[in-house]
């Protein structure tokens, strides 16, 4: 491989890098855990649950004060008080509602925003077959010419080309 | 005709859907709280250390839970607002100082604060590590709640307090509370 190669690659594996840890973390706290399971729902959590303050951040990225409080109660449910995954979710649902979820559970005041986008692609679908039916059917509906009335026609390009 | 009404019609609904849509506050979040019991709590006081205060003191009284910092900058803007609410419609609002007060940041800058700006608030509980904050929802300081008599959140409203909100929801809203019995 010669040198630019070389150079090139070394850039397209930083750029990869740089791709793929660009969710990563930017409170970063030191945590110890008891065991594996609590470490891997507490990541899990850090990523599912919202930041309220900066809405499209979750909690493990966000740098917003309240974060890190959610992040140290959050962190407390589960080492301290043994809590499981729903148990976490139903405490902050019950005091900030779905929205601290990032995929908010499917119920009635959600049908819209989960359905909504399947119901207009059925109404595009819909008019698309619509519109193409009924360009269908004017291209059957053809002018039926008789002899005369081609004859006419035919005269009238001739007589177009002589200018 | 109808080759040009359909899609006047679909671009006048998208209209009307996006004008809505502008109008709305994406920062309010409608609060679960409303309709629930006020959660509890055990709080020193701001001016009466050793004492503590708690929503449950506070029953059998239509009242207001008032968050607010002193390096909350809206809170200023909201603060002659709530003195002339406590001056005017005699509404009791208790403050909860959000971590202010005795933190490592801030020190006794809420005291300073209400020298400068002056105290409307009854009694004033000092959540320094911000926790009660996070039991009652508070993700944006200030905000307000109302308690009725029961103890029960009827109403939440994030962000500062404006008069034209005092007038049109707030007392309406404390005066048919003061009505309904205790």
């Amino acid at each position: 491989m010669d040198y630019m190669n070389k150079k090139l690659l070394t850039f397209m594996v930083g750029l990869l890098l740089t791709v793929l840890t660009s969710t990563a973390w930017s409170g970063i706290e030191v945590r110890e855990f008891d065991n594996k399971e609590q470490e891997v729902l507490y990541n899990q959590l850090m990523f599912e649950l919202r930041c309220l303050v900066c809405q499209n951040e979750n909690l493990a990225a966000s740098n917003a004060d309240l974060a890190k409080d959610l992040r140290d109660e959050v962190y407390e449910m589960i080492t301290v008080k043994k809590l499981g995954e729903k148990e976490v979710k139903d405490f902050l649902i019950a005091r900030y509602g779905d929205f601290v979820l990032y995929k908010p559970p499917v119920k009635k005041s959600t049908w819209l925003l989960w359905f909504g986008p399947f119901v207009m692609l059925g109404l595009g679908l819909v008019i698309l077959l619509m519109v193409t039916r009924k360009n269908k059917d004017k291209k059957k509906e053809a002018p039926q010419l008789d002899k005369s009335k081609r004859e006419d026609i035919r005269k009238l390009l001739e007589s177009e080309g002589e200018d | 005709m109808s080759r040009y009404l359909i899609p006047l019609v679909v671009f006048l609904a998208l209209v009307v859907l996006l004008w809505k849509g502008l109008s709305l506050n994406p920062r309010e979040i409608p609060s679960p709280l409303v309709g629930k019991p006020a959660p509890a709590f055990s709080l020193p006081q701001l001016y009466k250390e050793d004492e503590k205060i708690s929503p449950e003191d506070m029953k059998g009284k239509v009242w207001v839970l008032n968050v607010w910092a002193s390096w909350c900058v809206s809170c200023r803007a909201e603060h002659k607002v709530v003195t002339n609410f406590v001056k005017k419609d005699g509404v009791d609002v208790l403050g909860l100082n959000y971590k202010d007060y005795g933190t490592e940041e801030y020190g006794d800058a809420a005291k300073r604060w209400l020298v400068q700006f002056g105290n409307p608030y009854s009694k004033i509980a000092v959540d320094a590590d911000g926790r009660t904050g996070i039991n009652w929802g508070v993700y944006g300081v200030p905000e307000s709640f109302v308690v009725d008599k029961k103890g029960i959140i009827r109403y939440k409203f994030t962000g500062p307090l404006n008069q034209k909100n005092i007038d049109e929801k707030l007392v309406p809203l404390i005066t048919q509370l003061r009505a309904e019995e205790g």
